[in-house]
């Protein structure tokens, strides 16, 4: 058993091309650790210095994982792991 | 080129009139590989804000899996400036995150809306012809 991680579109260049890829972990931080392994250059587009990108949404099953504990939400096997680009823009 | 429905330009203007002065956003899902935006989907602007937009996080993830459910993609993304004109803003272009999707911009600054479409890749965005059709054909 693994944790299937769902990649947006635009990310899907790390993943040769695929929707979903399986990682390991038992915190979020973990398992981008081990996305990154597989899959070089992915953690960037979705961790900074400060933590997850302001930019990126990622979800644990059904929650954004903000509501949660960010990076160091525990995940377990079987769950779904959702990254989804935020939509937003603006006037400026 | 953008071919879109008159019935779904009507629904963003609407949409984007109703939320005036904050900023409207939304989609229109078609069915993937087609390029014709199909089903109309009005977003919430979670920032509700007349300077920004940005989808609430749960909504989007709902919304996409049910795309993903329909075999649909974002055809069209839209939304709306209400202060200036519908051109694509610094922010729009580092946001732009879809490189499939239409990036329709509504301007409710002026007597009349405007209504025009770009594509956003990689920070450069390039303006497209919008065809409004009665029917698909």
């Amino acid at each position: 058993m693994a944790i299937e991680v769902r990649i947006p579109t635009i990310l899907r260049n790390y993943t040769d091309g695929a929707k979903a890829v399986n990682a390991t972990g038992a915190t979020l931080e973990e398992l981008i650790g081990d996305l990154e392994a597989r899959h070089p250059g992915l953690r960037d587009r979705l961790v900074d210095a400060a933590g997850l990108r302001r930019f990126v949404n990622v979800y644990l099953n059904d929650e954004d994982v903000r509501f949660l504990g960010g990076l160091g939400t525990p995940v377990s096997d079987g769950d779904t792991v959702t990254v989804l680009p935020a939509v937003a823009g603006g006037a400026r | 080129m953008l071919t879109i429905s008159r019935e779904l330009v009507d629904k963003v203007v609407a949409h984007a009139r109703a939320d005036h002065p904050d900023e409207a956003c939304g989609v229109i899902a078609g069915p993937v590989g087609s390029d014709r935006p199909e089903r109309f989907v009005q977003m919430e602007n979670a920032e509700r804000s007349p300077t920004f937009y940005r989808f609430d996080s749960l909504e989007q993830l709902r919304v996409w899996r049910e795309m993903d459910d329909r075999d649909e993609v974002p055809v069209v993304i839209y939304h709306s400036h209400t202060a200036t004109e519908a051109y694509p803003s610094r922010t729009d272009i580092s946001y732009a995150s879809e490189p499939d999707a239409h990036y329709v911009l509504v301007s409710t600054a002026f007597d009349e809306p405007q209504f025009r479409s770009f594509r956003i890749l990689d920070g450069v965005v390039t303006e497209e012809e919008v065809k409004i059709v009665e029917v698909y054909g």
